[in-house]
């Protein structure tokens, strides 16, 4: 069952709000689509801004927070504007570290092997806050007064200290200057730990998007500074232990869990986070509505290690061995079970995935097992020999874009795949010269949002003739047409259906 | 959509964006104590007494020790100290009253407390108790005093066995002042 047929409310949501951020954007510039490179960017942003504070920053009770006011007031042209931009950009991080999330979850991008960039999103979610409470505490204001008593009244909680530690923060004679010391050393080795989790974050997946397109990271940056220079941060008064901050301007993208503790007790708290985290943790194997449909399997004598679908997938699912069947060839392709997604985009990319070759029961280097090529080439087959009419049109989609079923009449057949750039373009080519129909038209989701990534660029270089396997150049290009639709955009691929049609009428008679 | 419009539109989003990051980097304000409310910090950490007495050794025993052992002539037939148990009242009437059991697994550690406690902020009379022996009810260390609490300050409830037991801090005015120990 497709996709498309299901798409939640949430799902539907989503993509309203991203159409008419394409309108807006232009689909490769559309900020929801650029939500992971937003966060490697704004980490940078917070890095860089964060180096240039850091060498004034002073550790000690009597010389943090002046330090700090230095900075911000005296210097407030630069090193206040630096400050405001590594806040800001802190909160940014946190905004589209939880949009990215969100719309992972939406998509149901999470289960099978997307397990692993799931998880470990779940991981640096807490590193990241953890980073930016420990840089609050680093200003020594009442803010931080208040955030680093109320931690360690938190974590008190926990039965693994024998002495509170709240008792370090009770009087300021208790208090010394390692805590600075400490406090500034983990705001460098946090964000280092960070780093390392954002690689491996991303490890199993091919070609990430680790930059913004540079129009949407000026634009990004532009805001920040707006922002920095129309409201500067400032420091809210030095701490003082002997008087309670009262009344405070909390950061809710990093210090929500604190006036949580003001109405919870710390147990129920932990209760939360703890609660949260096993059940982001655990949803990947929570029960699917959808079962995968079987991995991808190479077919070792079909196979010439040509690596199309090594460089094609895009989970790194593929990998390149040396021959074991004693072939003439120096690798052979390998499946690695645990990443695929059976998207089939490998099948695709696969040379031998050729309809015109003339066994019946052929087998290509790399198949799907339940949609092995000679079945859909069998299929195709079957449906263009129903056609009737004038203006014929083969309709190749995809399981999680638009419903191409709506389509099917008497002139119009459609054939669904788990992705489009499961289609190699020799079937494209097939349905032209053996199926005789006037045009074929190839769908699947949006621009710059495959629901596999790459499966739209690919299938658009394959048919542009710049990436192998290619449309040969004998296909006239105007008898094949591309429409990128959602499954919110229905109408908009039958207008385009339409067109195409209409297009191809103008064109000479093929039959 | 016309290229003025995306831009316009864009400027839009943008303009969302700095607003939504700017207003939640700092508000809604979070009011963490009220205008009229002072807080008292209890927290301290003490070793209870033994829970059994130590005595001496008789001679008889000293003189079966090897000649190594016979320095330390006090025995102790367990380890293991008495809760400590702390109330506090204000104007008479009980605002606390804790069992701290000792650290340890041989419960021969120190008994240790850290509890906030707000209250309205103004003049009152507090009166602390401690027992740290197995023997009685009797509290041995007893501290009443009268304070003025200025709203937003913190006073910190120690004890120190060792100066007198409970010791307030950063009273703003101690009107009057009884220790009983």
């Amino acid at each position: 069952m497709s996709i498309n047929n299901r798409t939640s409310f949430a799902h539907r949501g989503l993509l309203w709000v991203e159409g008419a951020l394409n309108r807006v954007f232009g689909n490769s510039l559309n900020p929801m689509y650029h939500l992971g490179a937003l966060g490697f960017y704004f980490f940078w942003v917070v890095a860089i801004s964060g180096a240039y504070i850091y060498a004034f920053y002073k550790t000690g009770i009597e010389l943090s927070h002046p330090s700090v006011e230095y900075f911000t007031n005296e210097q407030w042209y630069l090193g206040g504007i630096m400050r405001s931009v590594h806040r800001y950009a802190s909160d940014a991080l946190v905004l589209v570290m939880f949009l990215h999330l969100l719309r992972e979850y939406i998509l149901g991008r999470y289960r099978g092997a997307r397990w692993f960039a799931w998880v470990t999103g779940v991981i640096l979610i807490w590193m990241i806050l953890t980073a930016g409470i420990n840089g609050y505490w680093m200003v020594w204001d009442q803010l931080a007064q208040f955030t680093v008593v109320t931690t360690v009244e938190w974590f008190d909680w926990l039965p693994i200290f024998s002495e509170p530690m709240a008792r370090t923060f009770i009087t300021y004679e208790a208090l010394n200057d390692r805590f600075f010391t400490l406090i500034s050393f983990a705001h460098v080795t946090v964000p280092l730990l960070i780093l390392f989790m954002l690689w491996v974050h991303i490890m199993r997946i091919s070609y990430p998007v680790v930059n913004p397109r540079k129009r949407l990271a000026i634009g990004m940056l532009l805001t920040l500074l707006a922002l920095s220079l129309i409201v500067p941060v400032q420091s809210q008064g030095l701490a003082d232990m002997s008087v309670e901050p009262r009344v405070l301007q909390i950061d809710w993208f990093y210090l929500w869990v604190y006036p949580l503790l003001g109405v919870w007790s710390a147990g129920q708290v932990w209760a939360l986070v703890f609660g949260i985290t096993l059940l982001l943790c655990v949803l990947p194997w929570l029960p699917a509505r959808n079962k995968q449909i079987p991995v991808a399997e190479v077919s070792l004598k079909d196979c010439s290690g040509c690596g199309l679908c090594v460089a094609d997938c895009p989970y790194e699912a593929v990998v390149m061995r040396p021959r074991s069947d004693g072939l003439n060839f120096p690798e052979e392709a390998v499946v690695v079970p645990d990443r695929c997604v059976s998207c089939g985009i490998c099948v695709g990319a696969c040379p031998s995935s050729n309809p015109f070759r003339g066994d019946d029961q052929y087998i290509s280097g790399i198949e799907m097992p339940s949609l092995p090529m000679s079945a859909l080439r069998a299929a195709v087959t079957k449906d263009l020999s129903t056609l009737e009419g004038d203006l014929r049109v083969m309709v190749f989609g995809c399981d999680n874009a638009a419903n191409i079923e709506v389509l099917r009449s008497k002139s119009i057949a459609v054939l669904s795949l788990p992705c489009i750039a499961m289609l190699p373009p020799s079937l494209a080519e097939y349905a032209l010269r053996e199926g005789g129909v006037d045009g074929v038209l190839i769908t699947g989701c949006r621009e710059g949002d495959c629901f596999h990534r790459l499966g739209v660029s690919w299938v658009t270089e394959r048919l542009a003739a710049e990436r192998e396997p290619r449309l040969r150049s004998r296909v006239q290009r105007e008898r094949v047409g591309e429409c990128w639709a959602s499954s919110l955009d229905n109408h908009e691929l039958a207008v385009a259906l339409n067109s195409f049609r209409a297009s191809l009428s103008k064109l000479p008679k093929v039959r | 959509m016309t290229k003025p419009v995306q831009y316009m539109g864009q400027g839009l989003f943008y303009a969302l964006f700095a607003v939504t990051i700017g207003y939640f980097s700092s508000f809604p304000e979070y009011t963490n104590l009220s205008a009229d409310e002072t807080l008292i910090k209890l927290s301290f950490s003490h070793a209870g007494q033994l829970k059994e007495a130590c005595r001496e050794r008789t001679p008889e025993e000293i003189a079966q020790l090897p000649m190594y052992q016979r320095k330390s002539t006090t025995i102790c037939p367990s380890r293991e100290r008495a809760d400590v148990v702390v109330e506090l009242e204000m104007d008479g009437v009980q605002l606390y009253h804790v069992i701290m059991k000792p650290n340890g697994f041989a419960r021969s550690g120190t008994s240790n407390i850290y509890r906030r406690i707000p209250l309205k902020a103004g003049v009152h009379t507090l009166k602390a108790r401690l027992r740290d022996h197995a023997a009685g009810e009797d509290f041995n260390y007893v501290h009443e005093e009268t304070v003025d609490l200025a709203p937003g300050r913190i006073m910190v409830i120690d004890f120190h066995a060792a100066t007198g037991g409970f010791i307030f801090k950063n009273k703003n005015t101690s009107l009057k002042k009884n220790n009983i120990s």
